[in-house]
């Protein structure tokens, strides 16, 4: 077992872990924050997708050992309080989501995205959240919520 | 777009957002998965290497004495207990069942099969014990082909059987007096086109894993599952294992996607009851996506011999359809009858005066196939659809003169089909005109002859799928007609609290589809309540005991149909209150937007919030009437649905490396009266997007051993956003005249449409290089070598 110490969503933990415990087996098993979901085995999915350091990870590739010392956001630390992360909000506002299963990671690469390229196209916003599947909204209204996020006008639909 | 006149209320017709979303993008979802009891153990299900083998010995001992485990099973320590999984859709009296154990006993009939299960502290105890399980397996040659599987002499999947066929199902129109004989059609063409297409197998990809929790309480036993049928599997789980009903709860919570996969009863289901039940204790079990992807049931897997006949001017004679139908190792719950709902979509918006139509039912040592998004009727509109351009082509036809010369006029409604169908309404001629439009046709058709001209590399193709579908499954007597082992009624209750607040109960299951808010906005507007003030309660057999669960389209045309009834018994109901409190005759209120009121007397009315506190205090009530305005309402359809609409495609093909771009992408769907467009507008993108996912980008490979190479996310590769273009949609609205809403179902509407008009645009695009067909999925590969092939001057 090896020491390992993180903030999650704002709180210290500090933990025993198995060396080759994942990083989202941990949140989800020891931590409880089971918001945050595994879709695959082999890092495809990106539902796991987490804020590790301000860069986005599936944290299914890190093992927890490796966050060490980090400070973790998922998704149930972007809302404060009852206000929405302006990328909730806008999957809200735009039916962005139906099953829900692959939103938590696709809201967390969505932001991403904006961090990096806060202007995208709808083509860079295309490429911007490959790493994440999404298999009931075909996603068009994911780009439509990025879009509304970044401001970009409105017109993935002519 | 038609007024919905009958039912001018606020609420319907709204794009509302979500109700379901607040949990789902906070992180507080209640998967499954997420879900722990006390002195849970969690479980890791060994499976087998082998496509095809007897189960020479197998010993779990060593795994029992691994840290943390509690117990480890096989097949043998749950023979006697743990029956067969259930297929209800025995289609034919003679179809051969062979029995499909949850734990395989003595052999193994796919990769995947489940073999043990340990159950431990924590999963990965649980999966580290599986090493220790030893196994030894006799190999049996895998049945892999299904011509090959029906020739005299192949060997059996099952031992108990003496063919690998399970049925042969058949349908006639002379025979059926629903047309002429095919036959006749047959000898007397004057244009006749034949063509082989392969349904390739399909994963549904539901995006949650599978998951299941058992929780033993007294004798019985709680279940959460991520399924979308808690009803359906609580009757079959307690057949199955001899639970009597009542002692069965089913909760389905938050479910992540289905699409049909999580339909049948599963192994891991029977199992981790079992389980649960033999140690006392609580556990679960969630698959991996490996696990998912080679044991879960797989969709399509068809080949479809299809030959049309037609007369020189394009009037179409006859359709004789021959399918092989892949069922896999075993039939699940209703695989048999996915290739059967097609058997009357075949002949589509088409006037076919005689057809044909015959699915023989195979085994293999696949894993078993069932319902995939659309179920049978992707594969019968992709096959008409296509062999329409084929005809088309052999005519020297426009694909859409030819498809209106013979489809049923908006006029000729409705109309009784030479498959024995009614199609209530259909407005296929505004649909394509308003299709066209929308992607710009003849500009379109204007830069393909260009590029046609100039041998660009990169040709453009336009493909058209005019389509129509079942839906609203089903009409309880005409499910009885095909041997289905259920109805297709659905239930609802509406109950009126003390202060006016509204819960509905009802027997659909939601995994997605917005329910909750669509359902809501029906009660608001049928009881003149507010949305918020109406709360739906479903996936849980304790809280809502009667259903028939979510597929098949069905849930607001059967269940939204329900739940109308509910709220309008208790609009009468409160009909009687009022005209008690206002001192009126019932036949002088009116009911509007929440208020009764006198006739001509506006100053004396009563709403629903004021008549529901006085039954709740029940001081002065019509004599006689008990103390409640609650009602429950069962609806059984008179008839399916038939939503239809106009798909056109334009794709770029690289002649010179086979890459398939869609340049755009254009439908109009008429579902009916819309209750959501906007709920309406996100099941089209989905179901685009599987459906070009079947004509661009997945098939589930197996190898020559039986072993699946497409075992993970890395090689059957659902699209991404960066695969997609956005999608040009709108809709026309020609209501069902079968039910009160006028609605007809929108959830597999995209995916069943897509596919052709995908692949006839890439045939189109190819067709002066002597291509007439692709097979799916269409990789750059694929679509390259077609190429090769005909310049070649190969076939295609």
């Amino acid at each position: 077992m090896t020491k390992i110490n993180m903030t999650v969503d704002g709180v210290s933990y500090s933990d025993e872990v198995e060396p080759r415990t994942l990083l989202v087996h941990y949140l989800r098993e020891q931590l409880g924050k089971v918001g945050t979901l595994v879709g695959c085995d082999t890092s495809n999915c990106g539902a796991c997708t987490v804020d590790l350091d301000g860069r986005t990870v599936k944290s299914c590739t890190v093992l927890a050992v490796q966050a060490d010392g980090s400070t973790i956001t998922t998704i149930e630390g972007l809302a404060d309080g009852s206000e929405l992360d302006p990328m909730q909000q806008a999957f809200h506002d735009n039916h962005a989501l139906q099953c829900g299963f692959c939103t938590p990671g696709m809201i967390m690469a969505s932001r991403d995205l904006l961090r990096n390229n806060p202007h995208p196209s709808e083509a860079e916003i295309r490429e911007g959240i490959e790493g994440n599947l999404c298999r009931c909204t075909g996603y068009q209204n994911i780009v439509r919520a990025v879009q509304q996020v970044a401001g970009a006008t409105a017109g993935a639909n002519s | 777009m038609t007024a919905v006149a009958d039912h001018p209320g606020a609420e319907i017709g709204r794009s509302r957002t979500r109700k379901e979303d607040q949990h789902l993008i906070t992180g507080h979802s209640t998967y499954t998965d997420n879900l722990t009891l006390p002195g849970m153990v969690h479980l890791a299900i060994l499976r087998s290497p082998m496509a095809h083998a007897k189960i020479t010995s197998i010993d779990a001992s060593a795994a029992r004495h691994r840290p943390g485990v509690f117990a480890a099973f096989t097949g043998q320590d749950f023979a006697d207990v743990q029956g067969n999984l259930p297929c209800a859709w025995p289609v034919t009296p003679d179809m051969v069942n062979p029995g499909a154990p949850s734990l395989a006993v003595t052999q193994v009939n796919h990769v995947g099969e489940a073999v043990a299960v340990v159950a431990a502290r924590t999963k990965a105890e649980a999966v580290d014990a599986l090493e220790a399980i030893e196994v030894e397996y006799d190999p049996l040659p895998p049945v892999l082909d299904m011509e090959a599987a029906l020739a005299d002499g192949a060997p059996l999947v099952h031992p108990n059987t003496t063919s690998n066929r399970s049925y042969t199902w058949a349908f006639e129109s002379g025979a059926a007096g629903t047309g002429g004989p095919i036959d006749d059609a047959l000898r007397d063409a004057e244009v006749t086109v034949s063509r082989r297409f392969i349904q390739q197998r399909l994963a549904p990809s539901f995006m949650e894993p599978r998951s299941v929790v058992v929780e033993p309480v007294g004798d019985g036993v709680s279940v959460h599952s991520a399924t979308q049928v808690p009803h359906i599997l609580r009757t079959m789980l307690g057949l199955t294992l001899g639970i009597p009903e009542h002692k069965v709860r089913v909760i389905a919570p938050d479910v992540g996607g289905g699409f049909g996969g999580k339909i049948p009863v599963t192994p891991e289901e029977v199992i981790t009851t079992l389980v649960a039940r033999r140690l006392g204790k609580p556990a679960k079990y969630t698959e991996s996506r490996s696990e998912s992807l080679m044991s879960a049931h797989h969709g399509r897997d068809q080949i479809q011999d299809i030959t049309i006949t037609a007369k020189r001017d394009g009037t179409v004679t006859g359709l004789d359809v021959h399918l092989f139908a892949n069922m896999g190792a075993y039939l699940r719950l209703v695989g048999p009858g996915v290739p059967i709902l097609g058997a009357f979509m075949y002949n589509a918006i088409y006037k076919i005066p005689a057809y044909r139509f015959v699915c023989e039912g195979v085994f293999t040592t696949k894993t078993a196939t069932d319902a995939y998004r659309g179920a049978g009727r992707p594969e019968a509109t992709f096959a008409i659809e296509r062999i329409m351009d084929e005809l088309a082509a052999e005519l020297g036809l426009d694909p859409l003169e030819l498809r209106r010369k013979n489809w049923i006029k908006h006029e000729e409604f409705p109309f009784t089909t030479v498959a024995g169908l009614t199609y209530d309404s259909g407005n296929y001629e505004a649909a394509t005109e308003r299709a066209l439009e929308l992607i710009g046709w003849d500009e379109l058709r204007r830069e393909q002859a260009e590029r046609r001209e100039q041998d660009d590399p990169v040709q453009l193709g336009l493909g058209v799928s005019t389509f129509t579908e079942m839906c609203g499954l089903a009409p309880s007597r005409v499910l009885g007609s095909l041997d289905y082992g259920a109805g297709g009624w659905e239930h609802a209750s509406v109950r009126m609290l003390a202060t006016g607040k509204v819960e509905v109960v009802t027997g659909i299951s939601p995994h997605g589809q917005g329910h909750e808010t669509g359902f809501s906005q029906i009660v608001a507007d049928r009881l003149g309540v507010a949305f918020e003030d109406v709360e739906i309660i479903h996936g849980d057999t304790q809280s809502s005991p009667k259903g028939l669960d979510t597929y098949g389209s069905r849930s607001l045309v059967v269940g939204g149909i329900a739940v109308v009834k509910a709220a309008d018994k208790v609009v009468e109901k409160a009909r009687r209150v009022a005209a008690h409190l206002l001192e009126a005759s019932e036949d002088d209120l009116e009911f509007e937007a929440g208020s009764f009121t006198v006739k001509g007397s506006p100053g004396s009315s009563v709403s629903m919030g004021e008549i529901a506190f006085a039954v709740f205090t029940a001081h002065n009530l019509p004599e006689g009437m008990e103390p409640s305005l609650d009602s429950d309402a069962t609806f059984d359809p008179v008839n399916f649905s038939f939503p239809h609409g106009t798909h056109l495609c334009a794709v770029e093909v690289d002649t010179e490396t086979g890459r398939v771009t869609i340049r755009k992408y254009a439908c109009v769907d008429d579902v009916g009266n819309p209750i959501n467009p906007l709920l309406i507008e996100g099941q089209v993108h989905g179901g685009l997007a599987q459906g070009i996912a079947q004509a661009l980008f997945e098939e589930a490979v197996y190898d020559d051993a039986g072993n699946l190479t497409t075992g993970t996310f890395v090689d059957y590769t659902p699209p991404s956003a960066a695969d997609l273009p956005s999608f040009l949609t709108d809709r026309t609205v020609t209501p069902s005249t079968d039910n009160p809403l006028g609605v007809k179902g929108v959830g597999e509407a995209g995916t069943i449409a897509s596919t052709p008009a995908v692949v006839n645009a890439v045939v189109d695009a190819l067709r002066p290089f002597g291509v007439n067909d692709v097979r799916m999925p269409m990789t750059p590969d694929r679509v390259w070598r077609t190429i090769q092939a005909a310049k070649d001057g190969g076939a295609k």
